[in-house]
């Protein structure tokens, strides 16, 4: 069943060695086809914690800063690179742009809306108030009155003047972005989302991940489970970017215009056929951003979201490796032949001795991502 | 033939045969289906557009019903509410055609034929002092155009869009989405009527054009025309400017998909962002043609129940002029994250911050008229003070999203859902109904029941807050526009949008209850049912106006 279908979800490891990876597919789809659809999530994290002894990722996690980031890590954290549940306002913001153009947004327009719309109810209420029939029988004839006319055109103007500089302020910033420390080429397409990272070798295809219970998810689909992220935003293969770095983001679609977009950077960037255009993210802060598709592109143009997983430049290093690339400057691994020689590169990125992990990857092949996700978790 | 008879009765040398004829109506066929008479065009205009607004507003309801809770309910039922087919994929598909149908009929079927259509047909000849429009035959194929339009808009969602049926482009119809993302004759025949809607649309504004400029009544001045006059002058213009470039750019994806050309299609040389540009050169234009003449109905209200004139009438007119002109050099701003120049931006951020300044003068002059007024709530100053309001609140949006650098998180959210739909569903919406009820007792000869009015105002007013407001929120939050379901973060607002359309719903109901009520049983109007205040005119007629009025032209001191 797995082993037929390379489909984008369980494809997740192209280094993987075939024969090991399936097995280690089927038995995953077997421990997550089996629980309920309700509170499935939590209830699956158990026996495929049981099922994965020691990941890759762990293991390196144990000698470097941190593990794999997952979806909710801490508790403190779950509400950012997310949609707040009710939430009023915008998403927290992880990028300088971001917290610029929101402190914009918060503290100047919004209050100057809201300002403005007080000004003109109370202006409102007052005049039906003082000068409704019952109090003021007799209308004066006034209708003109020019120094009136002259302040009601000035101030709104000279309003608009204290909006528009910090507005073309916001758009010189977003315009002249830093030196791009890497770059990421993102392709729509209906209805995936595909990533390219030139310069590291690394390209594959992100799907939205379906629900265990949804009747359109084929059997060889790995189902969501809460650590890849909430209902229609999490993805089988997220974006992997270094933590503290400038990213450049080159887009473009193959079909009809898509639009990626991740609210917590502050982008969002239509993606044109037969165009490119750039745009960029600097993130501080570890994580994982969701974001959906914002240009109406056919039939599930709902249905194809963005997750992006910030991470340090070490774990950057590994995942790059665990997907065939090589890191600039470092030996080029010779593609995708096997795991080894990647997972050796991952170590090195690790600053770890390489002869151990490699032997630990080896070891225990290249579990899919719920797996190490999971692991990581229980380790919690 | 007795239509043609009728146009000629104008005619000053048949003065006499016209006088004859005042109150001679021809057959029911001949009345209502060769029809040159305004005010009988402006009523087939608004018993279309009603018409046109209950399928619209069914189709939101629609929408509404399936967003309430996560999860497709409603696109999996039975045709037309859901896609009647177990193809998950046309459920999706489904779920674009109730969007781009309910943009379509809401903007060129519902609000344009009521404003421009009904009630500038009805009231421009009747402000003006003219016994007519200037070509009644060309008035009679505009509205006649829009029928056929119509049904070949409701005739695509019968035959295949690609993927299912109906075209699911967006009612901005994108390419390549709309060419080769959309095998099928659907999006053809969605083209094909937006070129009759336009033809027709056309044809009215080179009438109201051609009648406000050269049939004004002795001393009616450009500077002494009641202010809906002007927004219907200024609207004319608009359309007559934009609506060409919208149809050479439909016209272009029709050759792009039928006819191998490469206009849009990047692997021709072509550009799919040059499709927007000349789209939204059209639609920005386009909405104001929505919202000025609704400028102009509030401000007859206005100053009907404040009992004064307009406050800086001259600046009022000006100020619309001004929106004009300044409506079509914005354009980009629905364009902002296509990929242009940071210089692009600036500019369109500024010039689109210039348009609050004539829209503030507007607001305040509302307020100004009523200041030092004797001000009286019947239904229609309800709904003038609402749409004062709640256009304030469309406004501000408007100059939040006018900033291109945060323009860029919630561009195509539901942040601009709400904009646009206090703009549009409270704005020209509310100002179509304030309209209908302070004119329907001229049209009808019959009173509205008043209290059945306040109470429709009253439930609506909560109903489309509570439908809207929450999608600032949600918008804010990051959910984007055009999506048939969400993540469960979303869950509460959309719930309690959908609860506001059902509050909206009843309001309507009221609507409809009082309108067959008055028509069937109000109370007879007199010709000036609203007292000093209402000057201008259309009052000094009998209500309702004899078939043809002003055999004798009114002289205007």
């Amino acid at each position: 069943m797995a082993a037929a279908g390379l489909t984008p979800a369980v494809a997740q490891n192209p280094a993987a060695a075939p024969s090991q990876n399936a097995a280690a597919r089927s038995q995953n789809a077997a421990s997550a086809s089996a629980q309920p659809a309700a509170g499935f999530a939590q209830d699956a994290t158990k026996p495929d914690a049981a099922t994965a002894p020691v990941s890759q990722e762990s293991a390196a996690g144990a000698t470097s800063t941190s593990g794999p980031v997952v979806y909710r890590e801490t508790p403190a954290a779950k509400d950012i690179g997310v949609p707040l549940p009710a939430g009023m306002m915008l998403q927290q913001q992880v990028t300088p742009i971001g917290r610029e153009a929101a402190s914009f947004h918060d503290r100047w327009l919004l209050t100057l809306c809201a300002a403005i719309c007080a000004v003109v109810l109370v202006l409102l209420v007052v005049a039906l108030v003082r000068f409704r029939r019952g109090a003021n029988p007799v209308p004066t004839r006034s209708s003109h009155n020019t120094v009136i006319e002259v302040i009601w055109t000035l101030v709104p103007v000279l309003i608009l003047v204290a909006i528009a500089i910090p507005s073309i302020r916001l758009l010189r910033h977003q315009y002249t972005p830093p030196p791009a420390d890497l770059t990421v080429k993102v392709t729509g397409h209906q209805w995936y989302w595909s990533y390219e990272l030139p310069d590291y070798g690394v390209n594959f295809d992100s799907y939205m991940l379906k629900e265990a219970n949804d009747p359109t998810r084929q059997a060889n689909q790995r189902p969501r489970t809460d650590v890849d992220g909430p209902p229609l935003l999490a993805v089988d293969r997220r974006l992997v970017i270094p933590a503290g770095k400038v990213v450049k983001f080159i887009i473009t679609a193959d079909d009809v215009i898509h639009s990626w977009a991740v609210p917590a950077f502050w982008v969002k960037q239509d993606a044109n056929p037969g165009q490119l255009h750039e745009t960029w993210a600097k993130v501080d802060r570890p994580g994982v951003y969701f974001g959906q598709c914002s240009q109406l592109c056919g039939a599930r143009h709902g249905f194809m979201p963005i997750a992006v997983e910030v991470v340090p430049q070490a774990q950057f290093a590994a995942w790059v490796a665990k997907n065939g690339g090589h890191m600039p400057g470092a030996q080029p691994s010779s593609g995708t032949t096997s795991s080894a020689p990647s997972a050796a590169e991952a170590a090195g990125g690790n600053g770890t001795p390489a002869p151990a992990v490699a032997g630990t990857a080896k070891a225990n092949t290249t579990p899919a991502p719920n797996n190490k996700n999971v692991s990581n978790r229980t380790n919690q | 033939m007795s239509t043609t008879a009728d146009a000629l009765h104008f005619q000053p040398h048949d003065a006499h045969d016209a006088h004859h004829d005042a109150d001679h109506k021809p057959g029911f066929f001949v009345r209502w289906f060769m029809s040159t008479n305004h005010k009988d065009i402006g009523t087939l205009y608004l018993i279309f557009a009603i018409i046109a607004g209950v399928i619209g507003g069914a189709i939101s309801g629609i929408m509404r019903w399936e967003l309430m809770e996560p999860g497709i309910q409603v696109l999996n039922r039975a045709w037309p509410i859901g896609a009647g087919t177990a193809n998950f994929d046309e459920w999706t598909h489904h779920w674009n055609v109730l969007v781009t149908a309910h943009g379509l009929i809401m903007v060129f079927f519902m609000v344009m034929p009521a404003m421009i259509g009904g009630f500038g047909n009805w009231l421009v000849p009747l402000m003006i002092g003219a016994p007519d429009m200037a070509f009644p035959r060309m008035n009679n194929i505009s509205f006649w155009l829009l029928v056929p339009s119509f049904l070949l808009l409701l005739g695509s969602t019968f035959v295949s869009g690609g993927t299912g049926l109906g075209a699911g482009t967006g009612w901005t119809l994108y390419a390549p989405l709309s060419t080769s993302g959309s095998a099928g004759p659907a999006v053809d025949m969605v083209i094909f009527s937006l070129h009759l809607a336009g033809a027709s649309s056309i044809l009215g504004a080179i009438n109201f054009i051609t009648t406000i400029f050269n049939m004004r009544a002795p001393g009616m001045t450009l500077h002494k025309m009641p202010l809906f006059v002007w927004s219907v002058l200024v609207t004319a213009f608009l359309l007559l400017l934009s609506l060409p470039v919208l149809a050479g750019a439909i016209t272009m994806l029709l050759t792009d998909r039928n006819f191998g050309t490469s206009f849009f299609d990047a692997s021709g040389g072509g550009n799919v962002v040059l499709y927007q540009h000349l789209f939204w050169f059209f639609g920005h234009p386009e909405v104001y043609i929505m919202i000025l003449p609704g400028f102009g109905m509030i401000s007859q209200i206005v100053a009907t129940f404040s009992r004064k004139p307009v406050f800086g009438y001259l600046g009022m007119a000006y100020a619309m002029v001004a929106i004009g002109v300044i409506g079509f050099v914005v354009w980009a701003h629905h364009m902002f994250v296509t990929g242009m120049s940071v210089d692009e931006k600036m500019y369109f951020t500024a010039a689109t911050m210039v348009i609050a300044v004539p829209t503030g003068v507007k607001v305040f002059s509302w307020i100004a008229t009523m200041w030092g007024g004797s001000i009286t709530f019947e239904t229609p100053m309800l709904w003038a003070i609402g749409f004062i309001f709640l256009f304030t609140v469309g406004g501000v949006t408007g100059v939040v999203l006018a900033n291109g650098g945060v323009d860029t998180n919630i561009h195509d959210s539901y942040y601009v859902i709400a904009h646009f739909h206090y703009v549009l569903s409270l704005g020209a919406v509310f100002s179509i109904f304030g309209g209908f009820y302070f004119w329907f007792p001229k049209m009808t000869g019959r009173m509205y029941n008043e209290f059945l009015g306040k109470l429709h105002f009253f439930i609506m007013f909560v109903g489309v807050n509570v439908i809207f407001f929450p999608m600032h929120f949600l918008g804010l939050d990051g959910m984007p526009r055009r999506i048939p379901d969400y993540t469960p973060a979303y869950a509460h607002w959309n719930y309690i949008s959908t609860v506001g359309y059902m509050i909206t719903i009843a309001g309507v109901a009221v609507f409809f209850v009082n309108l067959f009520l008055s028509l069937a049983a109000g109370k007879k109007a007199p010709a000036n049912p609203w007292g000093e205040g209402a000057t201008t005119l259309e009052w000094t007629l009998s209500s309702p106006p004899p078939f043809h009025q002003y055999s004798t032209l009114p002289q205007i001191d």
